[in-house]
């Protein structure tokens, strides 16, 4: 169970488990997204893990966490309805398993500290040489992307149906930005970050009686607590759109942008998560079913819920000329939704699925912040384990009531160049 | 029922051999919500050549045939067993490997339920000439699937390269060709005698009651009846320990190069510890050249030949045994011989003490970091479990290791004769 410090500068989360044999931390710098930072964002934790004050090369700082008994480093940025997240992680081994060592907490926080506030500087800003290289492997992370052509729709789709909003922002950059980003520019954006993003730290694992809250209070320097803006859901109120663009693809990619009118804090959060169970979550679904299994039309097709905007997406691989039927058929899949057009086995069954999912991801350290986090981006009281519950009491006609809310968006094919 | 207690780690494992034979291990971790089960048959693609239970003469099957049975267990006269864990919220799969064929499922509730599910669709097989005939079409999909992979390509291009007649070097799905043979006889000789319950094992970990669950498996065994059990005799040719040949290419379209280089084993010891031993040095040498703080790795990286795709791999198995190292990269043959260089002149002052000590509380905390994972667990338990290692009591042959053993190994690990290269490439 959760147990939350409110501390000078940051929120504290101390989730105590006897489950690993690891001590999990989590940094999660939040703020909103905007097209001014997100390349920053996007490049900040690549220099980071390139170096330190005291342990200056990639290879010299893994050598660090080799010895600190493999000291699982990751830094990321995200992004969860319209705010932008930069995420440094540690993982250690909890020494009550090793032999001769006791101080592998307080050995890791250092570390942690070093990574945060003495990355390797040069002249008042990051490293030069570090920079560019770096940027070049943003570049082609950005062009990997490209390849990846069911992102590569997803994306686009964003951009276009979120157009006016800020929730349309890529969270890995902007190739075009990335030049102009300079060593000394991109050290005082990270100071920023560090001092005026909202900090939640979170700790998973055996750590009753440690004495955590004040070794972290001691590698933490932070004024206050920003608040987090809760993001906006827009509501819908023009037709749906249909996109059509091409590439050089082989298999097509029909994807579907629907608001739900729901977000995490709603009362009908957890019907909505039994819904999309229902439509396209699982391989028992409706999709599954009937656009790959029943028809053949489509490599995949699933349905997957964003639960700060109020968004709902549906993802299908088909063959180019399949376009009209596989369209028809997703929209058939909707309005059997709206019409209860499912029994009352398949709603047990779904109900069963989604909390066994939610349990096994409460299985799972980095599952665990996760779903303690998504509360604290929603500023609701509703934890895991309520979340839980209230899908558990879930029953059909608020599914259907669910249904009735979501309105189609957009529909968006990127198909064949030759069709 | 016996009861191990790891101290170490805080773990328990209760195991009983039940009079069939079966091996049953049980770990009880009330702290998770989940339950995971597998249910594992020490039977997998390089076992082509034995005698058939009751028999007294050597038959070869086609290759692919254990690929093929796993996949030919789900299917019932009347149903697909996927669908009965489904109902019941638990999610099931199943993987062929070399040595092993395993079922699997994990769930958060009505646990007794889905374990009688796992144990009766493996004991009870449906085969019949039509849906075998079926599935050649479905497995051919696969096989024709993986061939348009070019990391999978690499990997087994790289085993054919080292091995000339060990089956290792055989796919494990087979060929379109190879399963086009395979029978409904085929698949029950097979099954008969290598899914005795004698050939094995069984583990359940998770938020589940000992008791409950031992009473379950022997109340179930107890109701079937099984031949008398009999030593399975296999037959595997006499593999030489040069590689097969020194280059194998791969032509086939993709978007950058690969080159991938293997080291061949060969004196793979048959006492537990040794080979235990044997395998975290391959580990230890491994990671200190290739790993992310590997020297090498360093090296490599500032000349431009690798990318995030590099990686360094080890598999050790009865009487096969691997290293393969390498990824993308625009110049293949400089980085393939880079690495073989990297590998000749390992000694000392590349792979010091320190460096030594350092890999191995990294593959210390590595090993306690995994723990957290049920599926890791159960899996690497029983693949150990078949070997005759017991996994937990390993660890401490692990801390045990000293430099001197990684001294000796080194000494005559390397040699040129047993390194061979796989490059994947477009067509001129």
């Amino acid at each position: 169970m959760e147990k939350l410090i409110q501390k000078q500068g940051y929120d504290l989360h101390l989730l105590h488990t006897k489950k690993f044999k690891t001590i999990n931390f989590s940094f999660k710098f939040t703020t909103n997204l905007s097209r001014e930072t997100v390349t920053n964002r996007a490049l900040l934790p690549y220099v980071l893990q390139q170096g330190t004050t005291n342990y200056p090369t990639a290879t010299k700082l893994r050598q660090k966490l080799d010895e600190l008994y493999g000291a699982i480093l990751h830094i990321d940025s995200s992004k969860k309805g319209e705010k932008n997240i930069t995420t440094i992680r540690l993982e250690l081994a909890n020494d009550r398993y090793l032999a001769n060592q006791d101080s592998l907490i307080e050995d890791g926080l250092a570390l942690l500290q070093e990574v945060i506030y003495s990355p390797k500087t040069v002249d008042g800003g990051f490293d030069p040489k570090i920079l560019e290289r770096e940027k070049k492997t943003l570049k082609n992370k950005i062009d990997a992307l490209k390849e990846d052509k069911m992102n590569l729709a997803n994306t686009r789709m964003i951009e276009e149906m979120c157009a006016d909003e800020a929730y349309q922002l890529r969270v890995h950059g902007y190739e075009e930005d990335i030049a102009s980003i300079s060593a000394v520019q991109l050290y005082e954006y990270y100071q920023q970050l560090l001092q005026d993003d909202h900090l939640d730290i979170f700790v998973v694992g055996d750590i009753e009686n440690t004495p955590l809250e004040s070794q972290i209070d001691t590698i933490i320097a932070r004024n206050e607590q920003t608040a987090i803006e809760k993001t906006k859901h827009t509501t819908k109120e023009k037709q749906a759109a249909t996109l059509i663009e091409k590439d050089k693809i082989q298999q097509a990619k029909l994807h579907f942008g629907y608001r739900t009118n729901i977000t995490y804090d709603d009362s009908d959060y957890a019907a909505l998560h039994v819904f999309n169970g229902l439509f396209g979550g699982f391989p028992s679904s409706k999709l599954f079913m009937n656009v790959r299994e029943k028809h053949s039309l489509a490599y995949y097709a699933a349905s997957r819920i964003e639960s700060h905007k109020g968004l709902l997406f549906v993802f299908s691989g088909i063959a180019p000329e399949q376009y009209e039927k596989a369209r028809q058929i997703i929209l058939e899949q909707m309005e059997q939704m709206v019409a209860g057009e499912f029994t009352d086995q398949q709603v047990t069954e779904t109900k069963e699925m989604t909390i066994n999912q939610l349990k096994e991801t409460l299985d799972n350290p980095q599952g665990m912040i996760e779903l303690n986090y998504q509360r604290i981006l929603a500023k609701s009281d509703k934890s895991p384990e309520q979340l839980l519950k209230e899908v558990k009491q879930v029953e059909k006609e608020e599914i259907v009531k669910v249904a009735q809310k979501i309105k189609l968006d957009m529909i968006y094919l990127l198909t064949s160049e030759e069709v | 029922m016996k009861e191990l207690y790891y101290d170490q780690i805080n773990e328990k494992i209760y195991t009983e051999t039940l009079s069939n034979g079966l091996r049953v291990f049980i770990l009880p971790k009330q702290e998770m919500a989940k339950t995971f089960a597998i249910f594992t048959t020490n039977y997998g693609s390089i076992d082509q050549s034995f005698v058939p239970l009751g028999k007294e003469d050597f038959i070869t099957v086609p290759d692919g045939i254990a690929h093929f049975l796993e996949h030919k267990l789900f299917e019932k006269e009347d149903r697909d067993v996927f669908h009965d864990f489904s109902k019941l919220g638990a999610s099931a799969n199943a993987f062929t490997s070399f040595t092993k064929t395993a079922y699997l499922f994990s769930a958060t509730s009505r646990i007794m339920d889905n374990l009688k599910i796992l144990i009766d669709f493996v004991q009870d097989p449906y085969f019949s000439e039509q849906s075998v005939e079926k599935e050649k079409g479905i497995i051919g999909q696969e096989i024709k699937m993986y061939d348009d992979q070019p990391d999978w390509r690499a990997f087994f291009g790289t085993i054919k390269s080292m091995y000339q007649h060990h089956p290792v070097h055989i796919d494990i799905a087979g060929t379109v060709e190879s399963i086009s043979h395979i029978t409904k006889d085929d698949l029950y000789t097979c099954y008969h005698t290598f899914y005795h319950p004698s050939n094995m094992v069984l583990f359940v970990a998770g938020n589940i009651d000992v008791n409950e669950t031992m009473e379950m498996i022997k109340t179930n065994q107890a109701g079937k009846t099984f031949e008398t059990p009999e030593p399975i005799t296999r037959k595997f040719p006499n593999e030489p320990a040069n590689v097969a040949q020194k280059q194998l290419n791969v032509t086939m379209p993709v978007n950058v190069p690969k080159a991938l280089v293997g080291v061949k084993e060969v004196d793979i010891p048959e006492d537990p510890k040794a080979f235990m031993e044997k395998e975290y040095l391959m580990d230890i040498v491994m990671d200190a050249l290739f790993s992310r703080s590997g020297a090498s790795y360093e090296k490599l990286y500032e000349e431009g030949l690798i990318d995030q795709s590099f990686s360094a791999e080890t598999h050790l198995d009865k009487d096969f045994g691997f290293s393969i190292i390498g990824g993308n990269t625009s110049e293949p043959e400089k980085l393939a011989e880079s690495i073989k260089q990297e590998l000749l002149q390992l000694n000392e002052t590349k792979l010091d003490q320190s460096t030594f000590e350092r890999i191995k509380r990294k593959k210390l905390g590595h090993l306690l970091r995994s723990l957290n994972s049920l599926e890791f667990i159960a899996n690497q338990y029983t693949h150990y479990q078949l070997l005759g290692i017991d996994l937990f009591e390993s660890i401490q042959w692990l801390e045990q290791l000293s430099y001197k053993d990684l001294q000796n190994f080194l000494s005559s690990w390397i040699d040129e004769e047993r390194i061979s290269f796989c490059f994947v490439k477009n067509e001129e």
